[in-house]
């Protein structure tokens, strides 16, 4: 099965920040049942990966694997949407529009 | 510490050339700047000339764009001579690329803030130790988005957060109207402090591209549209005319005109440092009394640059050498730089600062332009007017002498619309009339005014041979040549003219 690496871009400990962080975590646990690798970056300290990939809003969540890579902004507090930004829910549609 | 820590609002020299002259001095420095225009009104080719010429003073700038990618800005910058690769490596420039990253499909989940775009560009500002900052445009910020609010706050936050870093900060925003509401989504509504529009209006078919600063607060700029271009290779021009301060200095010195006659009437020929208007209607001889003018550079060691815009070089210098002054030698000894253009090829603009690059490369001691007239064919009335002021002035600057012919539209008498802008600012004015008289045509020629000289008051007849221009006598008995009607007058008649005057002149 693939592997999930999903990295979660945030400013400062902020209540906004803290509640993606806590949304992300959810989520994965209910949805991605351990076959994720989570990171969690500050772009304050480090803004040049913010840079890098042209982040913008905070938080921003970047699907890396598997491809297609996708990116979901907010406090993730939408679940729904957040599986549908991650191709999740979704898969057998995701895969249509691929092939068609 | 004891005073107060209130200072008066700073600027900061831009380097935009003319620039500094309508903004007394530069930008508000330290503060930002909102740049409000409708599209293809060069807000991206000002926001990043404010930056490479900041990189020139030696302060870093950073470019935030909102639009095109860096990739394309720095491609469409080349043609302006700005080669912004070199600069990001050299570490002076410093691109914070916000521009759509349309391969990536974006989902909005809950609320957000743009926090990592402004920890990107106070990092990018660190990065290049940046004085100034451009954002490219705030309108497609909006465009990414779907919460209008958020980003609203989010960018009144990104103007704060500018003023803290202490640069000066110039932002784009797009219009929809030339003369309308400042910028779309209300973005003027953060930073207000000082706002500049460009617009780029279409007059009578021709492109117009103005600039006005329509506020700086607490500090002073200069108000109204001021015309400007953009020139591939520097820029935005802006053309000031209030710069032009009516503060020549005023000789005493004569050039001659070329022609005895002529410097005679004008008590000893035309005054360095003036401006002088030759009108007349067609084939009556201005071309004529330029190459005359032209050719008295060779008689007193002067430097003429002729810029002419009816006739060809070749044909110019075919008529002088039908007149028997020699254009080619003069050329040769670097005494004569005559430049053709088709007044067509380009904008009032453009031929002002391309006219004024030729005098200032050229250093001559006269200028002839044959004709104004041709000039005005490609202008609206408003531009013809600042062109004039404009190319006037810088000529008196120099303190060199001007010759300017110009085409009235009648054959007798009348004047033209160049001569309405042009007759209060020119020092002198001479006429070159037809007069029909006995079912001949003849021609007139009168100083009509000469600043600071004394000069004859006379209507003289005229004749052109090949040898040139030949001044006779004055019209005797004959009124009207001015108005274009003229009338025999009768002996008696003109000396009971003469005593009336007299007699009043006694009293």
């Amino acid at each position: 099965m693939n592997k999930f690496r999903l990295t979660l871009y945030v400013t400062g400990h902020t209540p906004r920040s803290e509640k993606g962080i806590r949304n992300l975590q959810r989520i994965c646990a209910e949805e991605l049942q351990g076959t994720y690798e989570m990171t969690v970056i500050d772009v304050l300290e480090q803004p040049q990966l913010a840079e890098d990939q042209k982040i913008l809003a905070t938080p921003t969540l970047v699907k890396e694997l598997p491809p297609p890579l996708r990116r979901v902004i907010g406090d993730l507090s939408d679940t729904e949407k957040v599986l549908l930004g991650l191709d999740i829910a979704i898969v057998g549609g995701g895969n249509e529009r691929n092939g068609g | 510490m004891s005073g107060s820590v209130i200072t008066a609002v700073q600027k900061l020299e831009t380097g935009i050339p003319g620039f500094e002259h309508v903004s007394v001095g530069g930008l508000p420095k330290g503060r930002t700047c909102l740049l409000s225009g409708t599209a293809g009104s060069s807000k991206t080719v000002f926001a990043v000339q404010f930056l490479v010429e900041g990189i020139r003073r030696g302060e870093g700038g950073v470019f935030v764009t909102f639009e095109e990618s860096p990739e394309n800005i720095m491609s469409n910058m080349l043609s302006f001579g700005w080669n912004l690769e070199q600069l990001v490596r050299a570490g002076g420039l410093a691109f914070v690329d916000a521009s759509p990253q349309l391969d990536q499909e974006l989902v909005e989940a809950g609320s957000y803030d743009l926090g990592a775009l402004l920890a990107r560009i106070e990092f990018a500002v660190g990065k290049v130790q940046a004085k100034r900052v451009s954002v490219d445009s705030l309108g497609a910020v909006f465009s990414q988005f779907s919460d209008v609010a958020t980003v609203r706050g989010e960018l009144y936050r990104m103007a704060v957060a500018l003023k803290k870093m202490s640069v000066t900060a110039l932002l784009t925003a797009e219009r929809t109207e030339e003369y309308g509401p400042l910028a779309r989504f209300g973005v003027e509504e953060f930073v207000a402090d000082n706002v500049i529009i460009l617009r780029n209006v279409l007059d009578d078919e021709k492109r117009r591209r103005t600039l006005e600063i329509l506020k700086f607060r607490g500090t002073d700029h200069a108000k109204g549209e001021f015309p400007f271009t953009v020139i591939p290779g520097e820029g935005v021009v802006i053309i000031p005319l209030s710069e032009t301060k009516l503060e020549q200095k005023s000789s005493t010195l004569r050039v001659t005109s070329g022609n005895d006659t002529l410097d005679e009437m004008c008590g000893g020929g035309f005054l360095r440092d003036s401006i002088i208007l030759v009108s007349g209607a067609t084939g009556c001889g201005k071309t004529l009394l330029v190459t005359a003018f032209v050719s008295g550079a060779e008689k007193q060691d002067d430097r003429c640059l002729l810029f002419a815009f009816e006739e060809s070089r070749e044909q110019l210098f075919r008529n002088a050498s039908g007149w028997g002054m020699d254009f080619e030698t003069m050329e040769r000894q670097g005494k004569l730089k005559v430049v053709c253009v088709y007044p067509e090829v380009m904008g009032l603009e453009d031929h002002l600062i391309r006219m004024k690059k030729e005098i200032r490369d050229f250093k001559p001691t006269r200028v002839a332009v044959d004709s104004l007239s041709a000039l005005e064919r490609v202008s609206t009335g408003k531009s013809f007017r600042e062109f004039v002021i404009g190319i006037t002035s810088f000529i008196k600057h120099q303190e060199i002498v001007g010759l300017f012919s110009s085409t009235t539209p009648t054959l007798f008498g009348g004047a033209s619309i160049t001569e309405e802008h042009i007759s209060t600012i020119t020092d002198s004015i001479l006429l070159l009339r037809y007069v029909e008289m006995f079912g001949e045509m003849r021609r007139g020629i009168t100083v009509l005014k000469m600043r600071g000289s004394m000069h004859d008051k006379g209507i003289r007849e005229y004749a052109i041979d090949g040898q040139g221009m030949h001044i006779g006598a004055q019209f005797h008995g004959i009124a009207g040549i001015l108005s274009g009607q003229p009338m025999q007058i009768s002996q008696p008649e003109i000396e009971r003219m003469g005593s009336l005057f007299r007699e009043e002149l006694v009293e």
